[in-house]
């Protein structure tokens, strides 16, 4: 292998693992704060990335106009999500909840495939996007190198949002303690609000470049990058953002790099996160970067 | 100030509160004392909305504040330093203190207060960038006091503050407790410690399974029969 393909496959590990960081902050956040798999996270992904194809092609915004629009658009349909589908059932006992997040998923699921049409769509990547730029012999696609420096910076603002602020110490607090926090005056369901919006946001973001990575879209797309998402956050040791980072990132790389160095073994490129997944818990069940954490009554 | 009216609260099948009266007045310290499991923490806890009773009242200044969210009872200055401490482990001690005046906008108020604090507590000013849960217990108690103080609150409720600790500190959170009362800061005080509570009390409640039984002054209470019998541990 040539040097310059070896520098090819570190772009593309970290600019696939970037998406999967990305989504995967939007599951450790979530459960994090309410102890909830947010089963329907992978489908706020594809929603988002629809979104975006629509406002580009039935509204002919400019590609960046698109996004913000679905990025926004996304994040207050994941706030809205949790009002529907999470809130009324919060204080009711966890299984309550965690079948309704499987039906959120499903749901969204069938009404992506009545409103957008079951039939993959072709996403008209921008120009700027798909351009092929050359570093002396490595050449490489604009969207790869972009990625991971919008997730680096979205990952500096988060980091600065939760451990700067005073909404993101609100947010601490509540995920080691609701009932503590609410005697400090902290409005919980502003904080759980919250964080399913900026969860949302990061998987809309995330959607959005996979589909300008991977131009195609259909109503089942958000399901194994959610699948594998849900595993990096485990990975990583879910409930911790670095560690859904981290999770994202070590899964990108080694789905790419086995990829390109064991080509017989690309058939299984979707089962390496779950072999994974196997031997981290194997050697540390609280994941990576977890802490132990006495389960909340 | 404060006053519940013919309150009542059901865990399930469990008649937890049976119509309890009780009344707060400004300024002054009340205490409730009873056994384990008598109900003195579901009544702080249905003050501030953690717990919804079956029926009956809460009034703050005769305006009713039962079936309000927890922050908004907080946010009117009432405000629980719970049974246990509950601190918030993952976060710094100064962090645990700021949450503390989460409601508050007076940045400048809040600063002097949290050097106030660190000036009632200087194992906490040491302590500072620590995480709240690698403190002692004993240190996670001034912590959660402090914490309760950083809120400038109008009715301080606190749920045994002195459990756990040893008989200086423990001292020294009753004289504090006396201090912040004196700066006019009216205070609801829960106590297994009934002899200390009742001595700095203006007043007494003794709850005995979700019914008051007795209440009087302070000093009365102390020198009541059935009083010392029970709960201060003296033989007749
Ligand atoms: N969440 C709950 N579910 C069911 N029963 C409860 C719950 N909380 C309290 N109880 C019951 O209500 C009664 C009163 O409890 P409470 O905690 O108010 O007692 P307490 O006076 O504070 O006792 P202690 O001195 O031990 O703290 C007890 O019998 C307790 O078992
Ligand atoms: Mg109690």
């Amino acid at each position: 292998m040539t040097l310059s393909l070896l520098f090819q496959h570190i772009v593309n590990a970290l600019s696939l693992g970037s998406l999967y960081a990305l989504i995967a902050i939007g599951y450790t956040m979530v459960y994090g704060i309410l102890r909830l798999i947010n089963f329907a996270h992978g489908d706020v992904f594809m929603l988002g990335a629809y979104v975006a194809f629509y406002m580009m092609t039935l509204l002919s915004l400019p590609w960046w106009v698109a996004l913000l629009v679905a990025i926004v658009f996304t994040a207050f349909f994941g706030i809205g999500l949790e009002r529907v589908a999470y809130r009324p059932l919060r204080d009711s006992p966890r299984i309550s909840i965690m079948i309704s997040a499987i039906a959120a998923s499903f749901l969204l699921e069938s009404l992506a495939v009545l409103i957008f049409g079951g039939r993959p769509k072709g996403v008209p990547v921008p120009d700027v996007l798909s351009r092929v730029i050359h570093f002396g012999s490595v050449s490489m696609i604009v969207i790869s190198l972009i990625i991971p420096l919008f997730t680096f910076a979205l990952l500096a603002v988060l980091l600065w949002i939760v451990n700067k602020t005073k909404t993101g110490m609100a947010m601490r607090a509540v995920s080691t303690d609701i009932e503590a926090a609410r005697l400090m005056a902290v409005d919980v369901n502003k904080v759980v609000s919250f964080t399913f919006g900026i969860g949302s946001l990061l998987a809309a973001f995330g959607g959005i470049m996979w589909s300008f990575k991977y131009p195609q879209l259909n109503p089942l797309m958000g399901v194994m990058p959610g699948l594998k998402c849900f595993i990096a956050a485990v990975i990583g040791g879910i409930g911790s953002i670095s560690g859904a980072v981290l999770g994202g990132f070590l899964l990108g790389i080694i789905e790419i790099m086995t990829v390109a160095f064991l080509p017989t073994l690309s058939g299984y490129r979707d089962a390496f996160a779950f072999i994974l997944l196997i031997v981290v818990l194997l050697v540390k069940p609280t994941g990576l970067l977890g802490k132990r954490q006495a389960e909340k009554v | 100030m404060l006053k519940i009216q013919s309150l009542s609260v059901h865990y399930g099948g469990i008649h937890a509160l049976q119509g309890i009266d009780l009344t707060v007045p400004e300024g002054k310290i009340v205490t409730l004392i009873g056994a384990n499991g008598a109900g003195k923490s579901t009544t702080l806890r249905s003050i501030v909305g953690l717990v919804k009773p079956t029926s009956g009242k809460v009034l703050l200044h005769d305006a009713v504040i039962s079936g309000k969210a927890t922050q908004d009872i907080v946010q009117m200055g009432l405000v629980l330093v719970p049974e246990g401490r509950r601190i918030f482990s993952n976060l710094t001690v100064e962090e645990n203190l700021l949450l503390g005046a989460y409601a508050r906008s007076d940045k400048k108020g809040v600063l002097k207060d949290l050097s106030h604090v660190y000036d009632l507590f200087p194992r906490l000013k040491e302590r500072r960038m620590q995480k709240g849960g690698t403190l002692s217990g004993g240190e996670q108690q001034m912590l959660a006091v402090g914490r309760g103080l950083m809120s400038r609150p109008k009715l301080l409720m606190m749920d045994e503050p002195s459990l756990g600790l040893a008989p200086l500190i423990a001292k020294m959170i009753f004289e504090i407790i006396t201090q912040i009362n004196a700066e006019g800061t009216t205070v609801l005080l829960v106590e297994q410690n009934a002899k200390a509570a009742l001595e700095v009390a203006d007043y007494g409640y003794v709850l005995e399974t979700g019914r008051i039984t007795l209440q009087g002054k302070g000093r009365d209470l102390l020198m009541d029969d059935r009083v010392r019998k029970a709960y201060l541990g003296e033989a007749q």
